[in-house]
Formats: C-alpha cells, sequence, structure tokens
C-alpha cells in the first residue's frame, strides 16, 4: 500500500532496510517507522489489549497514544509509530502489557 | 544532572519559532521532541498556508519547515535532542528525559512547553479496531511515510484537518467517498469543502458514525442521520464498504506535563480541553515555565508560530538578554495574532481567551 504517484512528493529511490515481522523477514524504507513499514506490508494488527484481547492498531501516529506498542528486539511497549525502522529489527505483536 | 539555560519542549512550529530569538540574543537552548524528525505537525502539511506572508502564507507546511530548521540549525548554543521524550517536569524546573532506553535528567533555568496536542476520538461501537484512524495520523502515514492507509476511506469531521486530508488522500490516490458532519454546517473553510466537493466526495451533514464493522480491521462504516440534538435516529441506518474511518474530531492541548508540574490549568472546550493559565508574557503560573502554540489553546500553525515567536522574546527578555527591537516586534506580533484570530472562525478562540482570561 506504498503511494506510486504523488503531485507535490516524491518517496522513489530509498534504500531498502530488512527486518522481521513475528520471525518472517520482510523489508520497508529508508525514513520508515516500524508501523509505517508494517502498515506498507498490509500489516494493520499490531497488538492485542490488555483486558479484552482486542485487535490493536496504530491511531495517533505522534507517539502518544500507545495503540501501536509492539515488542521490538525483546522490549514491549515500544512506540513503533515513531520509532524508526532500522536494520535487522525484530518486530514482534504484542499481547497486553507484553513480555521481556 | 545537565544544565541548560532553556529547554524547548517540543519542536513544532512553536518551539522552532521560539527558538530562533533565544538563540539570536546568544542563549544556550535545548530543543527536545520525542519524534525522529523536527517539525511536529509541519512535517506532513504539504498544503499551502492562508494567512499572511509574514507567516509564509501560499508556502507549503514541508516547505516552511525546511526554512524554520535552516534559520536555527546553524547556531552553535543549540542543543537538539530528538527521539527523545519528556516522561516528567518538576516545578524546581528539573526536566526528566527517555532517549534510547536511557533516563536523564536537565536542570533548566526557563522552560518553554510546546508539546502541541494530540488528536481526540469518538465514541462508537468498534471504534478501536485497527482501519479507524486520527485524520493527522493518516496525514502523517502518507505525506512523511508514503503509505497509503487503505484504499476507500469514510472521513467524520468537516474541520479544515478533515477537509485537507480528504483531498491528500485523493492526491495518494485513496478513494473518500463520503465525508460525515454531525453538525448542520461545515466547519471548516468553504473554500476546502468546495474543492472536494468537486472531486466528488459526498459530504452529509446532520451525519454520523454508529459502529464499525469488521473483525481484525475495518470493513466497512455504519452511518446514520443525526436530529437537532446530535441524536441518532433508528431507522437511517446504511452500511457503507471501506477498509478505513478517519476521525477528524478536534484536539486536545498535551497538558499533562504542566499539570505534572502543577501549573494552574482550567478546562475551557473552546480550546480544546484543559490548558495553562498563562499570562500576557505566555509565562504559567509557575516561575519561568512558560507555553505557546496549541497546548495552550487549538489553533493552527501561523497562530503557533506566532505565539512561539512572542514567547521566545518574552524568555529572552526576562532572562535579562537585550532583543533589538523588542518594543517594535513584540506589539507588532501581538497584533499579526489578533488579526489571525479575526472573523467567524476564530470566534471560538476568542471567546476560549476570554473565558481563560488572557484575552
Amino acid at each position: 500500500m506504498r503511494i506510486d504517484k504523488h503531485p507535490i512528493l516524491d518517496f522513489s529511490s530509498r534504500k531498502k532496510i530488512r527486518f522481521t515481522f513475528e520471525g518472517k523477514e520482510q523489508y520497508g524504507f529508508e525514513g520508515d517507522t516500524i508501523a509505517s513499514a508494517l502498515h506498507a506490508l498490509g500489516v494493520k494488527h499490531l497488538s492485542d489489549s490488555i483486558h479484552k484481547k482486542r485487535p490493536r492498531g496504530f491511531y495517533c501516529a505522534i507517539g502518544n497514544c500507545a495503540s501501536c506498542n509492539m515488542i521490538v528486539d525483546g522490549i514491549p511497549n515500544v512506540r513503533t509509530c515513531i520509532t524508526p525502522l532500522k536494520e535487522g529489527v525484530d518486530v514482534r505483536m504484542q499481547e497486553g502489557k507484553g513480555r521481556f | 544532572m545537565r544544565q541548560a539555560e532553556v529547554v524547548i519542549i517540543g519542536a513544532g512550529p512553536a518551539g522552532l519559532a521560539a527558538a530562533k530569538p533565544l538563540l539570536d540574543v546568544g542563549a544556550e537552548v535545548t530543543l527536545i521532541d520525542r519524534s525522529a524528525m523536527l517539525g511536529g505537525q509541519l512535517t506532513k502539511q504539504t498544503h499551502m498556508f492562508f494567512g499572511s506572508e509574514k507567516q509564509h502564507a501560499s508556502k507549503r507546511g514541508i516547505d516552511i519547515l525546511k526554512l524554520m530548521v535552516e534559520a536555527i540549525e546553524t547556531y552553535p548554543n543549540l542543543t537538539v535532542l530528538t527521539e527523545t521524550t519528556v516522561v516528567g517536569l518538576y516545578a524546581d524546573k528539573v526536566v526528566s528525559c527517555v532517549k534510547d532506553d536511557h533516563y536523564f535528567k536537565i536542570q533548566a533555568q526557563y522552560i518553554l512547553i510546546a508539546a502541541g496536542a494530540s488528536e481526540k476520538s469518538l465514541p462508537f461501537e468498534n471504534n478501536d479496531i485497527p482501519g479507524v484512524y486520527a485524520a493527522g495520523a493518516v496525514q502523517t502515514l502518507m505525506n512523511v511515510y508514503g503509505v497509503k492507509p487503505g484504499d476507500r476511506v469514510i472521513m467524520v469531521g468537516s474541520g479544515n484537518i478533515g477537509l485537507i486530508v480528504s483531498y491528500q488522500l485523493m492526491q495518494a490516490g485513496v478513494q473518500v467517498p463520503l465525508l460525515l458532519e454531525a453538525a448542520d454546517t461545515i466547519s471548516g473553510y468553504l473554500v476546502h469543502a468546495s474543492k472536494i466537493r468537486r472531486l466528488g466526495v459526498d459530504i452529509r451533514m446532520n451525519t454520523s458514525i454508529k459502529r464499525a464493522l469488521g473483525e481484525t480491521s475495518v470493513e466497512a462504516a455504519e452511518i446514520w442521520q443525526l436530529d437537532e440534538n446530535w441524536q441518532g435516529i433508528e431507522g437511517t441506518e446504511t452500511i457503507i464498504p471501506c477498509d478505513t474511518i478517519c476521525l477528524s474530531v478536534g484536539l486536545a492541548p498535551l497538558t499533562e506535563l504542566l499539570q505534572q508540574a502543577g501549573a494552574e490549568v482550567k478546562y475551557v472546550r473552546e480550546l480544546g480541553g484543559h490548558v495553562p493559565k498563562i499570562n500576557q508574557h505566555y509565562e504559567t503560573s509557575l516561575d519561568a515555565v512558560y507555553a505557546c502554540g496549541d497546548v495552550a489553546g487549538i489553533e493552527e500553525a501561523s497562530s503557533a508560530m506566532i505565539s512561539g515567536h512572542i514567547a521566545g522574546i518574552e524568555i529572552a527578555l526576562k532572562a535579562g538578554y537585550t532583543v533589538a527591537n523588542a518594543n517594535d516586534i513584540l506589539p507588532r506580533l501581538r497584533h499579526d495574532l489578533r488579526n489571525l484570530r479575526e472573523g467567524p472562525h476564530g470566534e471560538k478562540i476568542r471567546i476560549g481567551l476570554k473565558k481563560l482570561g488572557v484575552a
């Protein structure tokens, strides 16, 4: 779900960045956050809520609402909407409060 | 503990505008933002600004941002901390931060809170499932990262953000069949509304969303008409297929840090929620702690730039610096701000500021 053509912005010629999601190799682009790279791959469901285990995606994209919290390199509650995608990171869905 | 003369929390239009006059007089400025980029909401504003040329009207937000960053980035007295979240603020002007999973504290002499605002949500069934996104968040996803939120979006709310993001969704190649407004009039500028209407967006007044449908992400929206008391009318429901529901239903000032530090706040509906009580110098009830931009009341980026500029000069003066032509510049900036708040679209702000006692 990348934008192919845009009248004002140019997103072409960005470096690919490899990472893993749920153990499977994926890639995004330089300038992505973890959440934007996942969304581009069609992954909208990022975690499950604490009590009712309801699916959660991003909401605010400014690191404020905690809806996009995931486990990144073993650390839970990473705000993936403002965390730049880095080469080789291990990204996993988070259940509830997450576990180390 | 680190020392800093002036700490500015938030590097959006208000924080960037405030940094410049402080850097000009030689103050040591530490500018902090939790994002990896400077600019706050300007990073995604691909539209041209209205207003006066002094606030860069007819330039795109993303280009204004470049100018504002270029204006400060070479100062040796500037320290920039990005990807840094301020997690605590104390009345003795200690700012505690987290960066790269590392916690540290800064002792500041002056603090300016320019933290901005966060988008509100709307109560309806299934409003928490993936695919229900804040409109500004979708704007970020598209215009900063080049990613579409989906293929078919229903927009809720006809304020300027809802109208502009609808247009920008179409620029990115996304369908926007429908925009819903609970009130009986469009709340943003009519020029934006006309533009998207010409492009085929069905703008429906007195209509809102009843629930989102979908298991793990949005598959459709059930909408219904509202009566004059904004209550849904049974029997008017329609189900519209879509994969994204964008909520553009207002913003709330991010005053948590100010409240933690003990600054006096007041709930003013017209300003978006709890806002700090500031005086004419933009100082809060705490000595040497200032607030400007959306955190002091929801307006838009042009006003944030002016209030930031004023607050930066006020802090420099309080710190004992001589600001060249301050007696000319300050009244002019206050005049520009009053101009921006004129007319029917500024009415809410004027009422809000009056309630807060700063107008």
